[in-house]
């Protein structure tokens, strides 16, 4: 499952939706807004995505994480819009038989995300100045 | 002749372009052309290989020709995660 939301989300909801009586673990990944990047203080972010091309592309890539990692299910919602700093702006879940798969799939997908899916994040500064930042390489270099 | 593509922009293009979307003429017989003529016309700050593009909602690459009634998205570096 994938989706975009506009607004801040209840990831227990999320979380229970996952239960499945096969699975030994469960992962989840939150991304947070955070103060500060490439030694700049940030003051705020926003999103923005293609979203049919969005959904798409990340149809796509859930399919080949089950495909490619013996896990159960996974499930990614991304925020769009403004979000303040502590804000969270991804969730993932990911369900399997073993952790070891889980944690795989987990930076895979994330690493995936951040290189495939059209959606692009504006920085605001506390200079007061902003800018569109593309994703790092897998590597985060912060 | 002439083919008419419906343009839609995100991001740092939008900002570019100064507009969301609009429909373009064009004769030029690739994608990669469209992009070079458009980024000269509007001052796109970004050089091709920076950029993707996609056609009613799939990647594809700059050598395909745009065809009547396309989507057409030129998709700047992304950035979500």
């Amino acid at each position: 499952m994938f989706e975009l939301r506009t607004e801040p989300f209840d990831t227990e909801v999320l979380r229970q939706q996952m239960f499945n009586p096969r699975a030994g673990a469960w992962l989840c990944f939150e991304g947070w807004v955070r103060d500060h990047h490439g030694g700049r203080g940030v003051l705020h972010l926003e999103y923005e995505a293609y979203p049919s091309l969005c959904y798409k592309e990340a149809q796509q890539l859930e399919q080949e994480m089950l495909a490619e990692h013996d896990i159960l299910a996974l499930s990614c919602v991304h925020r769009i819009g403004f979000c303040p700093i502590g804000e969270m702006a991804v969730w993932l879940g990911v369900s399997a038989e073993h952790r070891k798969a889980a944690f795989a799939a987990c930076e895979d997908y994330m690493n995936q995300l951040k290189q495939r899916l059209p959606i692009w994040k504006k920085e605001t500064y506390v200079a007061g100045d902003s800018g569109w930042v593309r994703s790092e390489s897998s590597l985060d270099s912060e | 002749m002439t083919t008419k593509v419906r343009m839609q922009y995100f991001a740092s293009m939008r900002e570019d372009r100064g507009c969301d979307e609009e429909v373009i003429e064009t004769s030029l017989q690739t994608l990669g052309e469209l992009y070079d003529q458009l980024r000269q016309q509007y001052g796109f700050n970004l050089e091709r290989n920076k950029v993707r593009v996609a056609v009613n909602d799939t990647f594809v690459s700059w050598d395909e020709a745009p065809r009547e009634g396309d989507l057409v998205v030129f998709i700047p570096p992304v950035g979500g995660g």
